[in-house]
């Protein structure tokens, strides 16, 4: 397993957020976090890439405690994409990529042409190359969003969290990204709000309510009429899409 | 290929622009030692500089080498120093702060080491055995531990941590206005309303061996931490994210900040506006990489604080001005052209 999650829990303050949580993802998997607004999908991603301390239970990355693992080597496995940071500094994009190189680069090591080729490629891959020179608050939110994943492509890391990595991007993006994530053959967990992506990109799903794992497994398998009416309170109906050949939600009104 | 070339333009770029800023602080240390009330040729200062330095016996007016030496190179000097670390103070707390009004004196550090001044000075606190100096900066010390501890109970956003510095500040100050009005002769309140301001006057070489040492190791860990402070731009758990072991960071660098603001406190009293204009001014120059920024902002600091010094003494003939009127008088303007044009780049 690239990343297993062990019987995890995590309170904030008083409030437990993550509740007894296990579910593990194979290596260049894909794993879709799903569930309603504070589920618990952001502070699952938090405790894996060890931003909060567990309460109780284990993370292991590689069969390794990820407790046990120094942050900087930490930093350098596993990438994070929060929800929405910004900043009031004047960087440009390029700035802002580069900080991806930041765990790979010790105190008086220069900047180095490893580095350029990891800034240079994930600005490519992006498609945010030809921006590079161009200010950071001039980005609209689904730039931003974009510059973000290639700062944390710029990381190369060999796990990548994604907290609601669509979120503010035009359809186009939201496609180009996930299907950019999923083919990077990097071990993902995307926590997503839209059921149908999630069918679409992931390769297994995981469902959080209330901190719980409610249901886990191939998407066909999670995504049941039942299950989306438990948990989101929606009526569904889903088929397998003609066009894709991957399942597909149709909500109904009412 | 041309993100290398650009660089290579860049750093020879930087090369020159530390060489102007070096030879332009040592302009304004030499045009410092010369201008006062009695004007001394460079030529002079020079001479003097080498008869204590290299061990030359210029035949020099002893008059002369006295005022070059023991009164206004080490006031210089102290100069330099201060607003180096004031300005490298506001830097760094701009930075983990994620807000571009922190400063030593906006967070209620200066007004801490007022009091702590003043305590030592009206009140007599310490018996003798502390100096107002040393009054100074428990005073600092002691804001700063407020200031934090109030922090961490509201919430560490950063907009938070300025209120509480605000806070902070006007109980220091109204601690300070108490112990005056209640206490102070006349003679007593006019030597507080100086240092309240600022003052240059009664620097000697005894402050020169602790400024200067402080602002040089001041520099150095912030330059070791230079990596760390570029990865605060989205916040501390972005920087944690990275690789940075945000809490030790954090502790070390207030720590230094803290220290340094009350070393040059209790040294020159407070000193406001120079760690929010210059490291703003900096960023203008050299963009906001804090390898380039940190030693942008060190050098920036210096030369103003000098230039202030020269300010403040000839104004006013047959007076000197408090130098924080003069830097205040100066940096808000700076300040809002600053702002201004900054909008404009956008």
């Amino acid at each position: 397993m690239s990343i297993a999650v062990e019987n995890v829990a995590y309170a904030a303050g008083k409030t437990i957020v993550v509740d007894g949580v296990t579910l593990a993802v194979e290596q260049g998997k894909v794993l879709g976090l799903l569930g309603p607004n504070g589920s618990g999908k952001s502070s699952l991603l938090r405790l894996i890439c060890r931003l909060r301390r567990v309460d109780s239970g284990i993370i292991r990355l590689a069969e390794q405690d990820i407790a046990a693992i120094p942050r900087a080597n930490l930093a350098r496995r596993v990438a994070f994409v929060e929800q929405q940071a910004t900043t009031d500094t004047q960087l440009t994009v390029r700035d802002v990529v580069q900080l991806g190189r930041t765990p790979h680069r010790g105190l008086l090591s220069p900047w180095g042409v490893d580095d350029d080729l990891a800034v240079e490629d994930a600005l490519a891959r992006v498609d945010m190359a030809h921006r590079a020179d161009q200010f950071w608050h001039t980005l609209s939110g689904g730039e931003r969003q974009r510059v973000h994943i290639a700062r944390a492509l710029a990381q190369t890391p060999s796990e990548l969290l994604l907290d609601e990595p669509t979120n503010h991007l035009d359809i186009q993006h939201q496609l180009e990204i996930l299907s950019l994530v999923t083919r990077l053959g990097v071990t993902s967990i995307i926590a997503l709000h839209d059921l149908n992506l999630a069918a679409m990109f992931c390769d297994s799903l995981a469902v959080l309510q209330n901190g719980k794992v409610v249901a886990a497994g191939a998407p066909q398998e999670v995504l049941t009429e039942h299950l989306i009416a438990r948990v989101f309170g929606v009526r569904a109906h889903i088929e397998r899409s003609a066009v894709h050949g991957r399942y597909n939600i149709q909500y109904a009104m009412g | 290929m041309r993100a290398a070339v650009s660089r290579q333009h860049r750093w020879w770029a930087l090369v020159a622009l530390t060489v102007v800023a070096v030879v332009l602080l040592a302009i304004m240390i030499s045009l410092a030692v010369a201008i006062g009330e009695i004007a001394i040729p460079l030529s002079t200062t020079a001479r003097a500089v080498s008869n204590r330095i290299f061990g030359t016996s210029f035949e020099l007016n002893r008059i002369h080498q006295g005022i070059v030496w023991d009164y206004r190179l080490s006031r210089a000097l102290v100069a330099a120093s201060a607003g180096a670390s004031l300005a490298l103070c506001g830097v760094v707390l701009q930075a983990m702060l994620r807000n571009p009004l922190a400063e030593p004196y906006v967070l209620g550090i200066s007004a801490g080491a007022s009091t702590g001044a003043v305590c030592v000075m009206i009140l007599g606190l310490g018996y003798g055995a502390l100096t107002l100096s040393g009054g100074a900066f428990i005073g600092a010390i002691v804001a700063f531990l407020l200031v934090g501890v109030l922090a961490a109970g509201a919430g560490r956003s950063s907009e938070r941590i300025i209120l509480c510095g605000v806070a902070g500040s006007q109980l220091f100050n109204a601690l300070t206005s108490y112990i005056v009005t209640t206490s102070a002769n006349a003679e007593q309140a006019r030597g507080v309303l100086f240092w309240l301001l600022g003052s240059m006057s009664g620097v000697r070489w005894s402050d020169v061996y602790l400024s200067v040492p402080v602002a040089i190791a001041g520099y150095l860990a912030c330059l070791f931490h230079a990596r760390a402070l570029d990865a605060f731009a989205f916040g501390t758990d972005a920087a944690a994210a990275l690789g940075i072991a945000v809490r030790r960071v954090q502790v070390v660098l207030f720590g230094i900040t803290a220290l340094m603001t009350a070393a040059v406190v209790s040294m020159v009293g407070s000193i406001g506006f120079v760690g929010l204009v210059i490291p703003h001014a900096a960023r203008f120059i050299v963009g906001p990489s804090h390898h380039r920024l940190l030693p942008a902002t060190a050098l920036g600091g210096a030369i103003f604080m000098v230039f202030a010094d020269i300010v403040s003494r000839i104004i006013i003939p047959q007076q000197i001005l408090p130098i924080g009127v003069v830097t205040a008088l100066f940096g808000a303007p700076a300040f809002a052209i600053i702002l201004f044009r900054a909008r404009r780049s956008v």
